[in-house]
């Protein structure tokens, strides 16, 4: 710390500029430039016809729930119980959209339905985990955890896991593309773009960042604290069910369970893009490149050949290496000051 | 640090035995117990089959393996620390167990499973140990770190195992999972040992007070002489290995091992411990408490299994009983500093 306040104000501001640069999300973009390089040598197909298309449109979901993720884990919080309410948001949207079978109401009705329905309820749930974040002061960790538990049973006690089939064909918002582009990748993209300006120009988007940054001297310079961790659980929410509308409308079938694992790839994407997780630090550009990045490894693992059985293996270490280059650029910047 | 400097001074005086019987009564140790209390009474009356020795011995046996990996969880989550990826290590354990044994063997020779076993042991204790090092050395936070191996051992135990499963093992190897000595599951011996000695090196040793005091303040602990990074790869090590023994008893008591094994059983152990009021932010917690907090999800579970309803719903109950814990907990607290 001291060399901060020995240094003159030209060179803080200059280096400054430089750790800018050298910023995660750079990292990330050498990262995918680098592994496409490698993979289109080996594999020439690997840039052409579909592919590319195919990467992003993978990635996009977890890429749009991590947006959601990354605010959460900026003010200081996390949230594991987003897998769980995935789950829960795509069967209500499939059960709505099954429910226009033999309706004397018109199909488009109850599509626009089926849309607009998870992310309310999804901000609704945001409403209640935030309520006890915020305002009862149960650490962000037990709570989604318990909602995980309570969300999950809740599901497979009312569906049974039991698979949706013969959806309406009108119910295909993922499916549809604008200007050749899948509308989840137009999502993932507008979606990066707001979360980005909002996070970083608006009074409550800093308001995230204080926070997180340090709870006490935030409230002490006149944020209201908790009112910012109740918004993000609400925003975060309303962003799953956004992402849940589009994972519902993937194919024509919809199985209604939680999707394993999948609230681990939404906060590795955070964590990998930069997002601190001791909060107060980190970009949503950041976490959809690393949500890219994961979902190219796996492709590229395909296309290199690699064992199905060893993807996810070369997966986990590569996102070691990408978090320990995080760390030694962080830590390297703060010793240049 | 109120936790590491012990309320010896006032032990004597009747106040001060006053105050301590309200500390034990508003403790989540005995909440929990009260909790659990009710739930015995009440599922008992409803079903005569859950008093029996029999059911008792069997959910006892169930809970051993989660059980024997919370324990360390405790002491890692006392640091401040977390470990995710135990279930992982958990599966890589057996499956290197299963296929050292399976593979490595000469032409259909098996090779010996005496030693196989402490190779999977072995490997559980270095995942544990690769986990520390890196959290010690880089200072790479815990939950990012283990959040990276979660992913990357359970992808080595679908590597190595090609998503095959070892089966056919020999009988002996069923006695530590199946087997029972003078009619008590032996594997419950192993966890009641393993819970004291964890119990009594964390309430009655040095390493215990240090491991409280980095979860209390770990600048203050490095100040004050205590080996911090020491005190982590230990109890990162420990977690490892642990998850390997539970591993070797899980193996041995459904004997197979598959690649997937264990697979979100990260969550059952934390939630054992946060249930047993071990507070995630470090500085505070207790081997009874993590061991109180294990029977009661195991005694919620079979009771509302033996009243007919399906797992599932015992996963909800779960979930709102440890929300409700931790609330109840922080009410307590706060009404009490208040007073």
């Amino acid at each position: 710390m001291t060399a901060v306040t020995q240094a003159t104000p030209r060179s803080a501001v200059r280096s400054n500029r430089l750790s800018g640069l050298i910023s995660q999300e750079l990292v990330l973009i050498f990262a995918i430039i680098a592994l496409a390089v490698v993979t289109q040598i080996s594999n020439p197909r690997f840039l052409t016809g579909n592919n590319p298309r195919d990467v992003l449109n993978n990635a996009s979901y977890i890429a749009i729930a991590a947006i959601g993720m990354s605010m959460v884990i900026i003010s200081g919080n996390i949230d594991i119980s987003v897998g769980s309410l995935i789950g829960v948001l795509v069967t209500l949207s499939g059960t709505i959209a099954k429910a226009s079978e033999g309706s004397s109401i018109p199909v488009d009705v109850w599509i626009v339905a089926a849309y607009i329905a998870p992310p309310i309820f999804g901000a609704l749930i945001g409403l209640f985990i935030g309520t006890l974040v915020a305002y009862l002061r149960i650490p962000a960790i037990v709570v989604t955890l318990g909602m995980l538990s309570i969300l999950k049973g809740g599901l497979i006690i009312v569906t049974g896991g039991a698979w949706i089939y013969n959806l309406p064909p009108q119910f295909n918002l993922a499916q549809q593309r604008i200007l050749e582009v899948p509308i989840p990748v137009w999502v993932m993209v507008i979606g990066t773009i707001l979360a980005f300006i909002g996070l970083r120009y608006t009074s409550f988007g800093r308001a995230i960042y204080a926070v997180g940054g340090n709870r006490e001297a935030a409230r002490l310079s006149g944020i209201n604290d908790r009112r910012v961790i109740l918004l993000v659980f609400v925003m975060n929410g309303f962003i799953v069910g956004i992402m849940s509308a589009l994972f519902a409308t993937q194919f024509n079938a919809i199985q209604s369970t939680v999707p394993p694992g999948i609230e681990l790839q939404i906060i590795t994407a955070s964590v990998v893009g930069g997002v601190s997780i001791l909060g107060g630090i980190g970009t949503v550009f950041g976490s959809t490149l690393a949500a890219i990045f994961v979902q190219m490894i796996q492709s590229s693992m395909q296309f290199l050949r690699i064992s199905d059985y060893w993807i996810q293996a070369v997966q986990g270490l590569l996102i070691l290496m990408t978090v320990l280059a995080d760390l030694y650029r962080r830590r390297r910047t703060m010793r240049r000051g | 640090m109120e936790s590491v400097t012990t309320p010896a001074s006032d032990a004597g005086t009747a106040a001060g035995s006053r105050s301590r019987l309200r500390s034990i009564l508003i403790s989540q140790e005995f909440i929990l117990l009260m909790i659990i209390l009710i739930a015995v009474i009440f599922i008992s009356i409803r079903n005569p089959r859950f008093l029996t020795a029999n059911n008792l011995l069997t959910q006892a046996q169930l809970m051993i393996e989660v059980g024997l990996m919370a324990l360390p969880m405790t002491y890692i989550i006392i640091t401040g620390g977390i470990d995710l990826s135990v279930s992982s290590i958990f599966g890589l354990s057996a499956i290197v167990l299963g296929f050292v044994w399976y593979d490595l063997g000469d032409q259909g020779a098996t090779f010996p499973l005496e030693l196989a076993i402490p190779i999977g042991l072995l490997v559980g204790a270095l995942c544990g140990f690769i986990n520390g090092a890196f959290i010690v050395r880089l200072g790479v936070p815990p939950l990012i770190m283990t959040l990276a191996t979660l992913a990357l051992y359970r992808g080595v135990a679908l590597g190595v195992s090609q998503a095959r499963s070892a089966r056919g093992f020999p009988e002996w190897f069923f006695q530590i999972g199946t087997g029972d000595t003078f009619g008590i599951p032996n594997q419950l011996f192993i966890f009641i040992i393993a819970a004291i000695i964890f119990g009594i090196v964390l309430a009655r040793t040095v390493f215990g007070r240090w491991i409280y005091a980095v979860g209390n303040n770990e600048t203050g602990a490095r100040f004050s002489g205590i080996p911090v990074g020491r005190v982590k790869l230990i109890i990162y090590t420990l977690s490892g290995l642990m998850a390997g023994l539970a591993a070797w008893i899980f193996t041995s008591r459904i004997s197979t091992t598959r690649s997937d094994m264990g697979t979100g059983l990260e969550l059952d152990v934390i939630a054992a411990v946060v249930l047993g009021g071990t507070s995630i932010f470090g500085g505070s917690g207790s081997i009874l408490g993590t061991v109180l907090g294990l029977i009661l999800i195991q005694v919620l579970k079979n009771g509302l299994s033996l009243a007919g309803m399906r797992g599932d719903a015992t996963i909800v109950v779960i979930g709102i009983i440890l929300i409700l814990a931790v609330l109840v907990n922080s009410l307590v607290d706060r009404y009490v500093r208040n007073r």
